[in-house]
Parts: structure tokens; C-alpha cells; sequence
């Protein structure tokens, strides 16, 4: 009966056994109260079940130590019990939402009621996702529409994808398989239709992958021509003579900003930048960039953010 | 039907019952006991269209394709379930029936403070839920209860406004509900009936009063913001006008989290009561239980982001909101403790109503140890918007609020009506709603750590076996729902009539007759003693 209907997933991930640890102490705990409560209530119940119709039963004795002794276990061993549920839970969480050095990057665009997934090397595709087994993968996701939500039973992960901002994600698959991926924020009518797949696959396998699919411009490149076509070079130059901010080297670097504030740039503050101009004003610049809102793409400007990553501090382009 | 001899007795000649009679005299009824059964009509109704809509719900969810309904109806039935359900029943039910009536009477007073502001706020409450009523009619409504944002206010086409109107208008309802028991629990105690001899459920009704008064002007608050940007364009929300999508989580979740302290905490008033009255014996710990509830009052406000956790908020902010709501879990587990402490030396009587009173200890304590586990982090990422969580709130506001709403009305149904109702079948009714309750959602915890997503119209086939269970189960819940009703019913007509004390218990509200008399007791009671004194009882019983 239940060889199609599993009563528990599959595990494709280290980060998904630390869950499940987890899950499994908590879900021991949990156990253990309610049959401790279960087993009491009939105990007590029956034990102690009215005889007479008349029966009344013993008060409990007047305020005494002992009953202080009681609410104070009853209170503080739980509490202690929780506590420790906390700091196990935030370890995993941190673990979670923290993707390590040198993670392949790849960029989600969520959109009603589809996933859009974009490879560095130029693959992109619908609803699929294809990686490497034993590769750190960190996704970048924003919305075009609605708030969606990214999930990864399998992984044991999700992230809510929201317009106008950026999530990440990041997993590492240890296990070769395909997998399932479902957006779990409601997003309007075909929500429930919203499902795609993770194929995790060889380091061979991967490459041959994207060798054989049909495979776009990379994009960065396409970043690299937008930003001589809308005139981003006129201003961010890599000379002496740039009236705006040297872009070589940003990302992952604290800017200082006007009024003494300073801001680590990451993909969210490029985006804000290409944006909301005004937002962040770099100390020693003038507030002349004018707003690209509403004329570039979700997809654009991604592959904007993919080709200032490019520019690397010494050297630049 | 077997019972005591004592559980029946002759009817006064005059009760708030027969005191008056047309439909004039219960529309414009200034008295809180038929108040209360005015309320208690207006929710069955509302009960009954949130009920159909999960029945058809889980018979959409019994294949996994979308067979029964197209998607977009689909996504308007979960919609005004979950609005219904919360808005329109869970949140009034206790309070507003069995609240209203027993307030006054366990204070001692003739009425509530305000008598005239709580007709006022039945009318409310109906014009409120005409407002939602119209939008199903008219199409509905697909955001889902939680409005999210910018879905709720620039993609949906439905009956955003008029929902959120409806919503708006019934939380002055409860407001002046709130403002009415607080008022009344303050200054209309009776003589001698100091704060530490108050029932346990005024104690947790005057907790649940104090987070409506503060909670609902921010959902009203947040409503009129999503109606601000929907119809006049106001960027608050939105990203695309300059918004936060986020600030609408943090304010509706701001109202939403303690609004589950709103309909759980009258339930554990209720089980508060009942345990001691079936054990026959004094509460065990009853400022530990008097206070957790004021805690839970206060925490309840602590925690709102715990929904957020995957949202896209600061990681510390979703540490110093788990630790938070962990604590929750304290005064709940001192609660349930005391409760079980209490059947310890009781003469125990498993009757009705200490059937629903034990069956919501078990399963709100499995629903607050999965809210445990909702609250580490860790755990959370993972089941955080598929059916783990469906079904952990669904023990709490299902196997919680209205196992203690329907275990109170069937404690003091004697009481309100004069009636009694057959003890078989009401036994019965516990058991089917009991075994029904479990049979639909535990299934969900499993499903949810499947992944299976919530709001899922079409769902993978692997999820089958155990949605079919549950459906199953929701039948069986169904039939559980429909036996109460029927003997309710049944017994206002043809039910014995009960004596003033059909349980053989203390409590002010047992020492007037039932049913009670307009001004509920002929001379105003003195209070000299505690209020589950048992052995006192007994002695003044002998000496009679």
C-alpha cells in the first residue's frame, strides 16, 4: 500500500540529515510529554473515577512546599528542554542561510506560475534544475510579480522569493537524483501547478549537460552589452575621470556612503542602486544617476549584477 | 437515558427565558444571556458555511488532480473557510456565547457593565459577516485569509475590499466585547468576590479582553492600509510603488498571532472550569493557571515574525523571535500540568464534558508540542507553509478552541436552556469528533514533512494515500458535528428539565436556577470563599 505513498522523504543533502536530527529529538520530546499527559489523564482518571454520586474529592494540600517544588520542575525542565531546542534550531538555521565560499551561483526568476532558472555558463531553463552532485550551489531568486516561495523538500529547505528584492539559497546535493520543487507561498490560481525538478547528476554528467543543451549567451556577457547600451560606461569608467563609483571589485566590499553611513555591497545594493539611485548616495559622488525602474527586466538586471562580479579589483576592464 | 435523580427539577415559574416573549424581545434584548444566544445562532450559521467549505475542500483533495473544482474556485473555498472559521466563529465563540452569558452570573452581577454597547456589538458582527457574505456570493474571495501582499492588493480580482471590510467592521464587535468584560470584571465583582476567588475562566476571558482591546485597532489599522493601496494606488505594500511587502507580514501577523491567544485562552477557561467540576476538587495550582494565562497574554504579542522565519528577514531577528516562542510553550506547560495534577485524589465522572475537556488537554498539548518544534528554527525552514503546519494549528483552534467551546456549551447547556440532553449520545458525540478529529489531521503532520505545500489545489499522486485518510477522517468529524446539533435541538423541546445544579458542583452560576432569571440572581450573593471549594460544599449539602 504505501510502496508509491512514503511516510517519509527522501534525503538528498548533509544540511537535510542536520534537520532531521534535529526534527527526530524534538519529535522525541514530543512523544514523550504526550504520552506522559495521555498515560496520566487515564491513570488519574480511572484510579480515582467517582464510586458514589456523591464522592468529592481531596483538596490538594494548602500552599505547601511541595507544591512549589512541583510548579517549579513542571516549569523550569521544560523551560531548560526549550532552550536547548533553540540553540540547536539556530545553529541549523545559520547553517541554513549562510552559503560557503566558492559556491556555483545561479540565478532564480520566479514569475506567476513559472521558475526560470539561469546557468553562469548561459543554459537556462523552465522549472528544472539541473547541478552537480557534491557542489555547493547559491541561488540569487527575486519575483516578477507576487511573493513566492522556493522549496526543496529534499534538501530540506525553502526561501520565500519576493519582487523588488533578493533571496538566496544554497544546498549541497550529496545524493544523484532527480527531486522535487514546489513553490509553497500562495501566488494566485495555478499556484498548486507551480512544480518543477532538481536533477542532481555526475560532475560529467553535469557538463554534458550543459554542453548538449542549446545554450544562450552567458550572462554576464549580456550584462557586459547592457551596460554599453544603456550608458553605464559613460559614467562608471574604470579612469580617473569617472564621475560615478568604480564598479571593479564591488561586490563583497564596504562602501562608504554619504553622511557617514557605510553599506557591504552585495546583489541587493546593486539592485537598489540601478533602481532607487538616491537611496545610497556614495561618499565623494554627486546624486546625478538617473532611476532604471521600469526599464530593465528582473533578467536584466541579474545579468547586470553577473557582469560587474566580473570586474575583479586590480586590473578591471 | 440514565442519571441521577438531582440532575432534574422543576423549572422556575418566571426565567430570562419566558420573562418576554416575540421577536422584538430578543432584537432589542438588553440582557447578556439571550445576547449570548443570539451570538451562538449568528455562529452555528457561520460555522455551518466555513464547515461546507472544508467539506468540500477535503473532497476536491481526495485525488490528486484538480477533478471537482477548477483552481480558481478551489482557491476560494480555502479562502472564506479560513475566514469564516477564524473571524467569524473561532474568535467570537467562547467569549462572545458562553462569555457573555457566564460573565455577569459568575461575578455576581445583574448584567455586563454596558448592556445596551453589547446588543450594539451583535448588530455589528452581523452587518460585518453581511459584508462577507455578499463578497462569497458575488464570486469571493482567493487571497487566502493572510492578504498577503502585493498579491492581495494588485493581482487578485476578487472581492478584496469587501472581505476586508467585513473584517474590519467585525473587530469593533469584538472590541466592545472586550471593553465590556473588562469593565465588568473590574467593578461589578460581587460583595467579598476579591480577584484570587474569581473562576479560572473570567481569569482567562479578562486576559483574552485585554489582547482584543489592543490587537484589533492594528488589524483594522492594516486592513485600511490594504484598501488604501488597492483602490487609491497608495505605494505601501508593493515594491513596484515603493513598498514593503514584508510590513504587511509584520502587521497582519502583529494582530494574526495573538488572535490564536484569542481562541485558545477562553478554551482553557473552559477546561479550567470543567476539570475541577468533574474531579470534584479544587484546582490544583490556581494563580499558576490565573497568571500563565495573563502570560500567554503578553507573550502572545512577542512572537508574530515566528511566521516569517523563511520570509526573508534578518536571521538574528528570527533568533530573538524563536527564543520568544519558546517561552510560549512555559505557561501552556503549566497549564496542562495543573490540569492533570488536578485529577490526582479527584472523584472523577467521565460525563460529557469532561470528555471535550480531556480530549482538548491531549490534543492541545500534541498541537503546542508541534508549535514547539514550529518555533526551532532549524525545523521550521522546512515545514514552514506545507501541512505540518495546517495541521499543528488545526489541533490548537480545532482539537483545542472548539473542543473547549463545545465542551463548555455542554457543561453549562443545563444551565442557559434548563434543558438536559441524552448523556449517550452526547458521550458518543465526544468520542466521533475525537477519533474524526485525529483521523483528518494527524495524517497532515506526516504529509507536511512530505512537503507537501498548503493552499495546493493539484498535488504529486505519492501524496495520495494519506489524503484520502484524511478525508475519510473529516467525514467522521462531520457526523460528530451534526450529533450535538441534532440533540441540542432535540433537547430545547423535549429535553428533561434541569435542576439549578444538575452536576452536583460549586460555582455562582450553579446557585441561581436554571435557567436563570432576567437579573440572574433574586438578592446579590455574597462571596466568602474560593471557587472550587469542594469540601465545603459538601458540608453545607449535609447541613441542608
Amino acid at each position: 500500500m504505501f510502496e508509491n505513498a512514503p511516510l517519509f522523504p527522501q534525503r538528498a543533502s548533509e544540511i537535510a540529515r542536520q534537520v532531521d536530527h534535529l526534527f527526530f529529538f524534538a519529535l522525541g520530546g514530543a512523544a514523550f510529554f504526550s504520552i506522559l499527559i495521555a498515560g496520566l489523564i487515564f491513570y488519574l482518571g480511572i484510579r480515582y473515577r467517582r464510586r458514589n454520586p456523591d464522592d468529592v474529592g481531596r483538596p490538594p494540600a494548602a500552599h505547601s512546599n511541595a507544591t512549589n517544588v512541583l510548579e517549579a520542575t513542571w516549569s523550569l525542565v521544560p523551560l531548560a528542554l526549550l532552550m536547548f531546542l533553540f540553540v540547536w534550531g539556530a545553529r541549523v538555521y545559520f547553517a541554513i542561510a549562510r552559503p560557503p565560499a566558492g559556491a556555483a551561483e545561479m540565478s532564480v526568476v520566479g514569475k506567476q506560475w513559472m521558475w526560470k532558472i539561469q546557468h553562469p555558463e548561459g543554459n537556462s531553463e523552465i522549472n528544472e534544475l539541473h547541478v552537480p552532485v557534491g557542489r555547493p550551489i547559491k541561488l540569487t531568486l527575486t519575483s516578477e510579480d507576487v511573493i513566492h516561495s522556493f522549496s526543496l523538500p529534499e534538501f530540506r529547505i525553502k526561501t520565500d522569493v519576493l519582487p523588488g528584492r533578493y533571496s538566496t539559497l544554497w544546498f549541497q546535493a550529496d545524493r544523484i537524483g532527480e527531486y522535487r520543487l514546489f513553490c509553497t507561498q500562495y501566488c494566485g490560481a495555478e499556484h498548486s501547478r507551480m512544480t518543477g525538478r532538481v536533477f542532481v547528476m555526475k560532475p560529467n554528467d553535469y557538463q554534458a549537460w550543459l554542453a548538449g543543451e542549446r545554450r544562450g549567451r552567458a550572462p554576464a556577457e549580456s550584462g557586459a552589452s547592457l551596460f554599453v547600451s544603456r550608458a553605464c560606461n559613460t559614467c562608471h569608467r574604470s579612469d580617473t575621470a569617472a564621475r560615478a563609483p568604480i564598479l571593479a571589485g564591488l561586490i563583497g566590499r564596504r562602501v562608504a556612503l554619504q553622511g557617514g553611513r557605510s553599506v557591504v555591497a552585495d546583489e541587493g545594493y546593486v539592485r537598489e542602486s540601478i533602481m532607487d539611485p538616491q537611496a545610497k548616495i556614495v561618499a565623494g559622488y554627486q546624486p546625478i544617476m538617473p532611476t532604471f525602474k521600469g526599464q530593465l527586466s528582473e533578467e536584466d538586471l541579474l545579468q547586470l549584477i553577473d557582469y560587474v562580479k566580473t570586474l575583479k579589483a586590480s586590473g578591471g576592464s | 437515558m440514565d442519571r441521577l435523580p438531582r440532575e432534574t427539577g422543576e423549572p422556575p415559574k418566571v426565567h430570562y427565558l419566558n420573562a418576554d416573549y416575540g421577536i422584538r424581545s430578543w432584537l432589542l434584548t438588553t440582557d447578556h444571556k439571550r445576547i449570548g444566544i443570539l451570538y451562538l445562532i449568528s455562529i452555528t450559521v457561520f460555522f455551518a458555511i466555513g464547515g461546507l467549505m472544508a467539506v468540500l475542500i477535503r473532497m476536491e483533495l481526495a485525488t490528486p488532480e484538480g477533478d471537482l473544482f477548477q483552481s480558481d474556485m478551489y482557491n476560494r473555498l480555502f479562502t472564506m473557510h479560513g475566514i469564516m472559521m477564524i473571524f467569524y466563529f473561532l474568535i467570537p465563540s467562547i467569549p462572545a456565547v458562553l462569555g457573555n452569558f457566564l460573565i455577569p452570573i459568575m461575578v455576581g452581577a445583574r448584567d455586563l457593565a454596558f448592556p445596551r454597547l453589547n446588543l450594539l456589538s451583535w448588530y455589528i458582527f452581523n452587518i460585518a459577516g453581511v459584508f462577507t457574505i455578499w463578497a462569497l456570493v458575488h464570486g469571493g474571495v482567493d487571497t487566502g485569509w493572510t492578504f498577503y501582499t502585493p498579491y492581495s492588493t494588485r493581482y487578485s480580482n476578487t472581492h478584496v475590499v469587501a472581505t476586508g471590510l467585513g473584517i474590519f467592521i467585525a473587530g469593533f464587535s469584538s472590541i466592545l466585547t472586550g471593553l465590556n468584560f473588562v469593565v465588568t470584571i473590574h467593578r461589578m465583582r460581587a460583595p467579598g468576590l476579591t480577584w484570587f476567588r474569581l473562576p479560572l475562566f473570567v481569569w482567562s476571558l479578562y486576559a483574552t479582553s485585554l489582547i482584543i482591546i489592543l490587537g484589533t485597532p492594528v488589524l483594522a489599522v492594516t486592513v485600511l492600509l490594504l484598501a488604501a493601496e488597492r483602490v487609491f494606488g497608495i505605494g505601501i505594500f508593493d515594491p513596484s510603488l515603493g513598498g514593503d511587502p514584508l510590513l504587511f507580514q509584520h502587521l497582519f501577523w502583529f494582530y494574526s498571532h495573538p488572535a490564536v491567544y484569542i481562541m485558545v485562552l477562553p478554551a482553557m477557561g473552559v477546561v479550567s472550569e470543567i476539570v475541577p467540576a468533574f474531579a470534584r476538587k479544587k484546582i490544583f495550582g490556581y494563580r499558576f493557571i490565573a497568571y500563565s494565562s495573563v502570560a500567554l497574554a503578553v507573550l502572545g504579542f512577542l512572537v508574530w515574525a515566528h511566521h516569517m522565519f523563511v520570509a526573508g528577514m534578518s536571521i538574528y531577528a528570527a533568533a530573538v523571535f524563536s527564543a520568544l516562542s519558546m517561552l510560549v510553550a512555559v505557561p501552556s506547560a503549566i497549564k496542562v500540568f495543573n490540569w492533570t495534577a488536578t485529577l490526582y485524589q479527584g472523584a472523577i465522572s467521565w460525563e460529557t464534558p469532561m470528555l471535550y475537556a480531556l480530549g482538548f488537554i491531549g490534543l492541545f498539548t500534541m498541537g503546542g508540542l508541534t508549535g514547539v518544534m514550529l518555533a526551532t528554527l532549524g525545523i521550521d525552514v522546512h515545514v514552514h507553509d506545507t501541512y505540518f503546519i495546517i495541521a499543528h494549528f488545526h489541533y490548537i483552534m480545532v482539537g483545542g478552541a472548539i473542543m473547549g467551546y463545545l465542551g463548555g456549551l455542554h457543561y453549562w447547556w443545563p444551565k442557559i436552556t434548563g434543558k438536559l440532553y441524552p448523556r449517550f449520545w452526547s458521550r458518543i458525540s465526544a468520542m466521533v469528533i475525537f477519533i474524526g478529529f485525529n483521523v483528518t489531521f494527524f495524517p497532515q503532520f506526516i504529509l507536511g514533512y512530505l512537503g507537501m505545500p498548503r493552499r495546493y489545489h493539484v498535488y504529486p499522486p505519492e501524496f495520495q494515500v494519506l489524503n484520502v485518510m484524511s478525508s475519510a477522517g473529516a467525514t467522521i468529524l462531520g457526523v460528530g458535528y451534526l450529533i450535538p446539533l441534532i440533540y441540542f435541538i432535540w433537547s430545547m423541546r423535549y429535553g428533561p428539565h434541569a435542576s439549578s445544579n444538575p452536576w452536583g458542583v460549586v460555582g455562582l452560576e450553579w446557585e441561581t436556577t436554571s435557567p436563570p432569571p432576567t437579573e440572574n440572581f433574586e438578592t446579590t450573593p455574597v462571596v466568602t470563599r474560593g471557587p472550587y471549594e469542594y469540601t465545603h460544599a459538601e458540608e453545607t449539602a449535609g447541613a441542608r
